[in-house]
């Protein structure tokens, strides 16, 4: 079982986000920085300050979806970057928490803003070696 | 794409024939090299489209078409609501509105290069771009709403702009029927200290050359000459936009299974057009595109601030104003008889022709102004709709480059430094919080343009008119 990762991987126009652990939560939570990692150098954001979010659809998928564009939209309104997640999944319910700090351009160099998740190669699955994967493509 | 798979109906029109669950045929409008390098996702996403209910003639792909989500980018698609037609979040895509704004310096190149680096520098301290970045205009509820609903024409009477700027503007300046109370206080909220800003990725601000005139009558009716200088601004709906698209994908993607609509990628998310959560989204859509509409109107404005200051002499008239991400109703002709379509541009421009009563008076003869965008230190151009393409693709073209390759890729093969100089030998100078976004921004990272505006115009899409080069560019 591979221990918690994330990756990017290619999309003409825009950039995949993928995340691997050992649990689904740890996919998720593996996804939302490889998202970070889109932005900046995820190593360069101090975790101050924690944000809480919530999510709920009718599947997970769709969940993951929801859980990025949660973080769309606080780092959007609270002009915040993040640097480290914690998702509890329960049903169709997500509860997540997200540490980071105020963006600072000069500092972080943000190179992109995301517009948004998208359902494009999104799925969220366990492999058979029990790692589970959690990835869908990001606007920017 | 394996060329095999299609009928070719010209040398320039690449049908794919009804199969499956199409219920028309897929066009694809391009040159043989271009439709040999489209992902073979094009093919699968145009296919998709064709399958929507109430989907009239073809679903179409300009020649920039690329891998998109649910429709191509570079899609377009007209449905009838008297079919069970639909719209799509997902054909409109997250940034509602998106588009390119052109305006007349009213001075030569020469003027502006006496004094370039001044005016790159005061650009950028006064236009806000790039991640995170603010305006300074703050909206409380009210004005939101008043905004969402008035668009360029709130601005211009908020003192941003004048009377004549609104004739130059699609829809006069403002989108009718948009209803402010359907978007949702997040997009506000998102939107909130977003007005007046540029956003990151491809969006810019450029100061450009007209380098060559193609056409000399369009060029003349359009007011420009060899050695012209212009402005043009490429952005959109900002987060207000983001948020409506996002929300109305997770609740069409929901609800369509309740209209039967079977979705073979859920980004194709769509309801019927005659259904409420459809309605709702027209709405709310229609909003999206009057922030885009003030938020390019606001960027005009900060600009002639800085020309004043810099250059007095530069007047900035508006040539025209046009949005690449819309679904909006229109009469077209469909085998003899007139018809009210809902049209989705997704990643296309409008090229209406000569004499159609949507282009502003004063170009009407020449056709409505189609501005390609190019990527940061390549060229733009300016095309001209014709007559033909109506017919062929209910008044469409291409609306810019495309990309060649992935962010990741240009981040390996470019540093942000490096471009900034290599494009500053060469006369264009650079202004951008983020060198890693300008590396990833690089010019090589994106499809040759040219080849594009080539096609559409061999595909009696649009004509060229003129090519412009930057001079100075503002990048997000």
């Amino acid at each position: 079982m591979a221990s918690s990762r994330w990756e990017h991987f290619p999309h003409m126009a825009d950039i995949g986000v993928r995340g691997l652990g050992a649990t689904r939560e740890q996919a998720f939570e593996q996804a939302a920085l490889a998202m970070t990692a889109v932005i900046t150098e995820p190593a360069g954001v101090e975790p101050r300050q924690a944000v809480d979010v919530e999510c709920e659809a009718p599947d997970e998928e769709l969940l993951l979806v929801d859980w990025l564009n949660a973080l769309v939209y606080e780092m959007a309104t609270r002009r915040m970057l993040f640097a480290r997640y914690e998702v509890r999944i329960s049903g169709n319910r997500l509860h997540g928490r997200a540490w980071g700090e105020p963006a600072d351009v000069s500092r972080h160099q943000p190179a992109v803003e995301v517009k948004g998740a998208t359902y494009t190669e999104l799925s969220v699955s366990e492999l058979k070696d029990g790692t589970w994967v959690a990835q869908c493509v990001v606007d920017v | 794409m394996d060329l095999s798979r299609f009928k070719r109906r010209s040398e320039h029109e690449w049908e794919i024939e009804p199969h499956g669950a199409m219920r028309v045929p897929g066009v694809i409008f391009a040159t043989e090299a271009l439709v040999r390098d489209m992902d073979d996702k094009v093919y699968e996403q145009v296919v998709n489209v064709a399958a929507l209910p109430g989907i009239v003639k073809a679903s179409y792909a300009m020649p920039d078409a690329h891998w998109g989500y649910g429709f191509p980018i570079g899609g377009v698609a007209a449905f009838d609501p008297d079919e069970g037609g639909v719209v799509s979040a997902g054909g409109v895509g997250f940034d509602i509105s998106c588009g390119v704004r052109c305006l007349h310096a009213g001075v030569g190149a020469q003027d502006i290069a006496a004094v370039q680096k001044q005016l790159a520098d005061r650009l950028y301290q006064r236009i806000p771009a790039g991640v995170g970045s603010t305006g300074a205009i703050r909206l409380g509820p009210q004005e939101m709403d008043e905004m969402l609903s008035g668009g360029a024409r709130w601005a211009v009477a908020r003192g941003w702009g004048t009377e004549a700027d609104l004739e130059r503007v699609e829809e006069r300046g403002q989108m009718a029927h948009a209803k402010p109370g359907n978007v949702s206080e997040h997009a506000k909220k998102r939107q909130r200290d977003e007005m007046g800003t540029l956003g990151s990725g491809n969006h810019y601000l450029e100061v450009q050359k007209v380098v060559r005139v193609f056409d000399a009558r369009i060029a003349a009716i359009f007011g420009l000459r060899e050695g012209d200088a212009v402005l043009a601004i490429h952005c959109g709906s900002r987060g207000l936009g983001h948020q409506i698209g996002t929300e109305f994908l997770k609740r069409m993607a929901i609800a369509a299974s309740q209209f039967g609509i079977r979705l073979p990628d859920r980004e194709l998310a769509c309801a019927p057009i005659r259904s409420p959560v459809g309605e709702e989204y027209l709405g709310a859509m229609r909003a999206g595109i009057n922030c885009a509409l003030a938020n390019r109107q606001i960027l005009t404005h900060l600009a002639r601030e800085v020309f004043a200051e810099v250059l007095p002499a530069a007047r900035l008239d508006l040539l025209y104003d046009v949005s690449h991400n819309t679904c909006k109703v229109e009469e077209h002709v469909v085998d003899g008889a007139k018809r009210k379509l809902y049209v989705h541009r997704k990643g296309a421009t409008r090229a209406f022709g000569p004499g159609h009563p949507d282009v502003p008076q004063a170009l009407r003869e020449a056709g409505q102004p189609v501005l390609i965008g190019g990527s940061m230190g390549t060229a733009s151009y300016i095309l001209a709709g014709v007559e033909e393409g109506e017919a062929r693709s209910f008044g469409s073209a291409c609306h810019g480059a495309g990309r060649a390759m992935s962010r990741h890729q240009a981040l390996r093969n470019w540093k942000g430094r490096q471009v900034v100089d290599e494009l500053a030998a060469r006369g264009i100078l650079i202004r951008s919080p983020s060198q890693r976004g300008v590396a990833e921004e690089a010019p090589g990272a994106y499809k040759d343009v040219s080849a594009v505006v080539d096609a559409a115009e061999a595909a009696d899409l649009a004509k060229k008119v003129v090519r412009l080069e930057p001079l100075v560019c503002i990048k997000g």
